[in-house]
């Protein structure tokens, strides 16, 4: 029983991780991570939804003069 | 006894490395498995990381972990976000794979598998990994800047930006060479042609889903992504075989050249959420997961290498390309080795993410010797392939002609033996009407991949499936680094013009960005074009170039590493970076030198330029000109490549000499001069979470 829980709390940590991972790898960074962080130090600054993160980040990303990927 | 236990798996793996490295170098004759090819690898890999990379970290960067990373120091959630490092390897491994480590050493694989594996192995451990692992831990230091800041800041102004500009001209020549990769992998190939179209529609409606339908679902819109791809490599098939579709998606190489440049110009002007964002999604996660698949699949099937260890081509007369092994295969695998490219991205997002300095070792240098693993992959899969195959697809039409029993008959003349049964064969298992003179690495590498992965899914009759798979894999992210490079290209240039025409800097201007688009498009799109009319095939003129310029920026970097290093007041350990740049200086000056002046044709750029102007002063047309305005092309498209070739070894031999002068400063300063950030320790809050 104990087991169980801790075997599909892991499993979700993982997937949670691999997640994170694989949203870092088109670089998106983890939005509750904004979040905390946001809150923690900058409270009194607006905060942009989940939408309005990733597409801050796209542009970030692409529409900057970041090199395009190696050869 | 601990000595002992800290250090035994690592003796056992340096017997284990050195004793496969025997094998493969020694065998003579006999057929090897690629397994001892891919464990010698990585034996070495996992000592020169547990040694090598530590040394450096320890004795020559000091890394401090108590030292706080500009992610931690700027911390705001977007740009510098302190990153679980297993993460971070990830985005920089992603970064930095691409498609060079996969065609070098296909076209490497013409002199025999071994001096292409020997010098990706060496190459990594003492060059290209050092340089990722250098450059990132220089920027860590410095605010996380980008390499031509980096390069201003420690070395002066005019470096600076001698270093800018040939940074522009490298990726003006990558963006070509690659380009010419795609049309050489689809001219006349409908199946082909219809997936990667296809590729562009889907990434399109995965733009709008995200957009509009359901905002935000990155990993939702990309698994239905990947469900509509499989679906069109499916259906490629159909239209391949059917006689009124196949007509539609079949183009000789001048039409996709145009095609592409049309393609470049409009995608890098769409907003990036609608084609751009959607396909890098595809094209990473794809890269990545068949990449794993790859190394899978190659365990599983352990397939034995039908390439000698070595060809009579070493001796320069290969029909991919021309040059002796020194200074060429060198040159020819760049990724996988040692690759320039890297500094940029090392130099880019990574170090604003790093979350502790002490995990640089595992990103910078680690994932080097992960991409490197990738370029071994890829000598392995091109050495599994009937020889005769590969030099039937990596031969140019003017050596082996067009059909078939001609093909055959020239290329068993060599000591390949082959028939015309086997080549029509091989067309017909993969779904193509011919693979003769394919040259440029993807088409072979999908040939190897199709047979390797068809022995574990699907058998025969899976092999069109899989090559249009591979095909479609570099494709795919051929065509993201080309439109994304054609963004990066532009604001590039319009920081450049924007020195001399101040408007041209404005992003915001429609003006300004349509012409920086437009000049950066045409930059490329015309050494592409003179690729495609190239009469040795273009491969054979372009890799090369592609090679030199990276390898140049590589010693920029490793340069600048070890002024930096001179600066630390550490210079006896600066060998680290100066063993590499001495190596590459030499590589890239002497094949710099061959491509400009060498008296063959097949390799000096101003020979086959005074070739084509003496038969145009005889009024004769040599082929594959068709009249005298093409054979005037050909001069000045060859006297182009020359002036290229020059101004590369101008940028090697400036950078050389400010290089030298800021390392004499250096040790005549009796203190330390480089200009780090200030030391600022990693907050109690952190130390704590971490």
């Amino acid at each position: 029983m104990l087991f169980d829980k801790l075997l599909s709390s892991e499993l979700a940590n993982m997937g949670k991780y691999l997640g994170q991972a694989a949203r870092m790898m088109v670089g998106l960074p983890d939005y509750a991570t904004y979040v905390r962080h946001r809150q923690l130090v900058h409270s009194e600054l607006p905060l942009m939804t989940e939408v309005e993160f990733i597409r801050n980040r796209q542009e970030a990303r692409y529409g900057s003069g970041r090199s395009g990927g190696c050869c | 006894m601990n000595f002992i236990s800290k250090h035994a798996m690592y003796w056992l793996l340096t017997v284990i490395g050195a004793f496969s490295l025997a094998t493969v170098a020694l065998s003579r004759g006999e057929t090897i498995n690629a397994l001892w090819i891919l464990t010698a690898a990585v034996s070495i890999y996992l000592v020169a990381y547990r040694y090598y990379s530590l040394y450096i970290a320890d004795k020559v960067m000091q890394l401090d972990p108590t030292r706080a990373t500009p992610a931690v120091r700027h911390n705001d959630g977007l740009d510098f976000v302190p990153t679980n490092k297993y993460i971070l390897f990830g985005h920089h491994f992603a970064a930095i794979a691409g498609a060079g480590p996969l065609v070098g050493p296909v076209l490497a694989a013409q002199m025999g598998y071994l001096p292409g594996t020997l010098w990706i192995i060496v190459g990594v451990v003492l060059a290209g990994a050092v340089q990722d692992f250098m450059v990132l831990f220089v920027s860590t230091r410095r605010d996380g800047r980008s390499l031509g800041e980096l390069v201003k800041e420690e070395l002066g102004l005019v470096p600076g930006i001698i270093a800018l500009v040939g940074t522009f001209v490298i990726m003006v020549i990558i963006l070509a060479v690659l380009a010419l990769i795609v049309v050489k992998a689809l001219a006349g190939s409908p199946w082909g042609t219809f997936t990667v179209a296809a590729t562009i529609a889907i990434a399109l409606f995965m733009g709008v889903y995200n957009r509009y339908l359901r905002p935000g679902q990155v990993g939702e819109v990309s698994v239905l992504g990947l469900v509509l791809l499989i679906g069109a490599i499916v259906l490629g098939g159909q239209v391949a075989a059917s006689p009124d579709w196949a007509p539609l998606f079949t183009f000789n190489a001048k039409q996709l050249t145009w095609l592409l440049i049309g393609y470049g110009f409009v995608a890098s002007v769409l907003p990036v959420w609608l084609l751009l964002a959607p396909r890098d999604y595809l094209s990473t996660f794809l890269k990545i997961g068949t990449i794993v698949g790859l190394a899978l699949a190659m365990v599983f099937v352990a397939p034995n290498l039908r390439m000698p260890a070595f060809t009579q081509f070493v001796d320069g007369t290969g029909p991919a390309w021309s040059g002796s092994l020194f200074p060429f295969i060198f040159i020819t695998i760049a990724c996988g080795a040692v690759s320039g490219f890297h500094a940029l991205i090392s130099s880019g997002t990574t170090p604003k993410l790093l979350d502790n300095e002490g995990n640089a070792r595992m990103i910078g240098y680690g994932a080097m010797l992960m991409e490197s693993f990738v370029a071994i992959m890829a000598i392995v899969t091109a050495s599994v392939i009937d020889p005769g195959v590969f030099f039937a697809m990596n031969s140019p039409a003017a050596i082996i002609g067009t059909t078939v029993e001609g093909a055959a008959q020239i290329i068993s003349g060599w000591g390949f033996v082959i028939t015309p049964d086997v080549l029509l064969q091989t067309a017909k298992d993969v779904g193509e009407t011919t693979i003769l003179s394919r040259a440029g690495g993807a088409p072979t590498l999908a040939v190897g991949m199709a047979q390797i992965f068809s022995q574990v899914v699907g058998g025969q009759a899976m092999m069109a499936f899989w090559y249009h798979f591979a095909i479609l894999f570099e494709a795919l992210f051929i065509l993201t680094a080309c439109d994304a490079g054609t963004r990066a290209g532009r604001f590039m240039l319009q920081d450049l013009l924007g020195a001399f025409v101040p408007s041209m800097k404005r992003t915001d201007s429609w003006v300004a960005s349509l012409t920086a688009t437009a000049l950066c498009v045409a930059a490329w799109g015309y050494i592409l074009y003179q690729g495609v009319v190239d009469p040795l095939g273009g491969i054979n003129s372009l890799w090369p170039l592609f090679g030199i310029s990276n390898q140049m920026l590589a010693g920029v970097a490793l340069m600048l590493c070890t002024v930096v290093l001179f600066k630390m007041k550490r210079q006896r350990y600066a060998w680290v970076t100066i063993l590499p740049t001495v190596w590459l200086l030499i590589c890239t000056l002497a094949a710099g030198y061959e491509k400009v002046f060498d008296a063959n044709p097949k390799i000096g750029f101003l020979a086959l330029a005074h070739k084509f102007q003496a038969a145009i002063d005889a009024g004769t047309v040599l082929a594959p000109a068709k009249s005298m305005d093409q054979m005037k092309q050909i001069v000045f498209n060859n006297q182009l490549d020359a002036a290229l070739a020059v101004f590369f070894i101008f940028v090697v031999v400036a950078m050389l000499y400010y290089t030298v002068i800021a390392c004499f400063k250096a040790l005549r300063e009796d203190k330390i001069t480089s200009r780090e950030t200030p030391y600022q320790a990693v907050p109690a809050t952190v130390a704590r979470a971490a």
